[in-house]
């Protein structure tokens, strides 16, 4: 049974007080806070095991490895990749993205086309922009519309046999909206084109299933899932992951080095050079485990409960604008109040202990496409509550009074 | 007044306050009696990055003195321009580059400002002063 006040006793940190006030911590999209089981890990692999892997032949190595391998296989498990060697550690969605990025730099040639959305993170966008600018490709844009919801014609019409590479994020964090991502797959194989998505989104709201949704790539980071900063995964298809070169030289990626020749190791070490982040990608694996004793369905369940009473609440603040009305949003508000800077609302609001991300969220593009300087985004994570709901839409009429 | 004098005027104006949402109170009044610029003089060379605001300042030189217009889309970054140019408005060049800046400690602005904020402040003292050098140059040619 999904008791939301339970949960919250999982997580330490939601019982701090920020200036004065209880915290109300609505930045969940920029990253999740972290249940004591996830702590727990952290505390338990560097008090208990803490050892180098995949070289060591003492036992404690043999137990981190055991337990980093594990955690990997938990990953595959929950995704549903066909093999635990398609998920490569990384440090986190914008390392795996450059990985693919700088892979394909022998892979393409002058006047090849890539595909971006209007809706992408700069981590989606930038390095991509360098990659044309190393291999002569051009770059296109699905464009969206006022509702923040990509144009699908559009993208179709910009499919062609040049496309190579299609990059869409699978939820704008920007704006929440969830994409159409099966249906950018399809398309996108139908001209041979390979796809990325950017999942930094999605995880910790969706269950994802890469064979079903039959990507090439996906990229993700665990921080945003209840899981530690610093690790994420890149999944490939075990095809795409055998033609890309490595990206790092180093130790672990390695079969047998001599001055002459070095071969490189199989997947997934090709592309894990030097020692990864242990403790990080076990303790990944424990937020999977978490989540998935939560169960994707109940999150889904408050998380949508919490979208729709925010949505109406904040709408009755006069002046109170809305972006990314789409039907299909995870829950992620990004508004603005008539003749009132972002910035200023979130200034007020933190003073009152509510933590709310301002500015343009790393999409500039979204941001000039509506012609604003940014947006207050509110993101709800499960353990969220009505009550911090109404925290938050009382702030914003205090901080508007003021203000005005 | 002094630059030191007017600088104790505002510690002692910030004191009187409980907490900090009074104190932000009176930064927002600060920044909307701010005298506004007109849009055309908003131009991009006068913007200071380092904002998640638009922060745009001129400057003057009248007779020995310089005279600071500042203007911003956001009311209390606005607030803290008003308070840096009450500071250095209609002051010399020379004692603008003299100034001691520890009335923005004293006033607890900086730990009270979101990083980029305080990083924003950073670049509009960085300005003010760049102002205040090239004018003193000119005054010494
Ligand atoms: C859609 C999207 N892509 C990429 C990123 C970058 O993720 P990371 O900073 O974990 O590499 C984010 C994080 O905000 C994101 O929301």
């Amino acid at each position: 049974m999904f008791d939301v006040n339970e949960i919250r006793k999982d997580f330490p940190i939601l019982s701090r007080k920020v200036n004065g006030y209880p915290l109300v911590y609505l930045d969940n999209a920029a990253t999740s806070q972290k249940p004591q089981q996830v702590i727990d890990c952290i505390v338990d692999y560097y008090s208990n095991y803490n050892a180098n892997i995949h070289r060591g032949v003492h036992t404690l190595s043999q137990e981190a490895t055991d337990k980093y391998e594990a955690a990997r296989n938990t990953i595959k498990e929950h995704f549903n990749a066909s093999k635990t060697s398609e998920i490569i550690y990384t440090s986190g969605t914008t390392h795996s993205i450059n990985l693919v990025a700088s892979g394909f730099t022998s892979l393409l040639k002058k006047g090849d086309e890539i595909i971006v959305s209007a809706l992408e993170h700069h981590s989606n966008i930038v390095p991509w922009q360098m990659l044309c600018e190393r291999t002569g490709a051009v770059l296109k844009v699905i464009p969206m519309n006022q509702e923040g919801v990509l144009d699908m014609d559009a993208y179709v019409d910009l499919l062609n046999d040049k496309t190579q590479l299609v990059f869409v994020n699978h939820i704008s964090n920007a704006l929440g909206i969830i994409n159409p991502i099966k249906f950018i797959i399809d398309q996108a194989h139908r001209v041979g084109a390979v796809v990325l998505i950017d999942g930094a989104q999605a995880c910790s709201h969706v269950k994802v299933d890469f064979q079903a949704l039959d990507c090439d790539f996906y990229v993700t980071s665990a921080h945003k899932m209840c899981g530690p900063t610093g690790v994420g995964i890149l999944y490939g298809k075990e095809a795409w992951l055998e033609k890309l070169p490595p990206y790092q030289g180093g130790g672990e990626m390695i079969a047998e080095v001599s001055f002459e020749k070095t071969t490189y190791a199989g997947l997934p070490h090709k592309f894990e050079a030097g020692t990864p982040n242990i403790c990080g990608g076990i303790a990944f694996g424990a937020a999977i485990d978490y989540l998935n004793t939560i169960g994707f369905s109940e999150i889904a369940k408050q998380e949508e409960m919490l979208l729709e009473y925010a949505n109406k609440k904040l709408l009755e603040i006069e002046g109170l604008k809305i972006y990314g009305t789409g039907s299909e949003k995870t829950s992620v508000i990004s508004f603005n109040i008539e003749g009132l800077h972002p910035y200023d609302i979130g200034t007020i609001i933190d003073k009152l202990g509510i933590a709310v991300r301002t500015g343009h969220h790393c999409a500039q593009p979204v941001m000039d496409f509506f012609n604003i300087p940014g947006t207050v985004r509110a993101s709800f994570a499960f353990y969220n509550t009505i009550e911090e709901v109404d925290a938050l839409v009382s702030a914003v009429k205090k901080a508007k009074m003021m203000l005005s | 007044m002094s630059i030191e004098s007017i600088q104790q005027d505002l510690v002692e104006e910030f004191e009187m306050f409980d907490d900090w949402m009074q104190r932000y109170e009176y930064m927002i009044d600060l920044g909307k009696s701010l005298p506004l610029i007109d849009d055309t003089q908003k131009t991009d060379d006068k913007i200071i990055k380092g904002c998640q605001s638009k922060v745009w300042l001129d400057a003057s030189l009248d007779g020995d003195k310089v005279t600071f217009t500042a203007d911003s889309d956001a009311i209390i970054t606005k607030g803290i321009i008003a308070i840096l140019i009450r500071v250095f408005n209609n002051q010399k060049p020379q004692d603008i580059l003299n100034a001691e800046m520890s009335f923005i400690d004293d006033i607890g602005l900086k730990e009270h400002l979101s990083p980029t904020r305080a990083n924003g402040l950073v670049s509009m003292i960085k300005q003010l002063k760049m102002y205040a050098t090239a004018y003193q140059a000119k005054l010494n040619s």
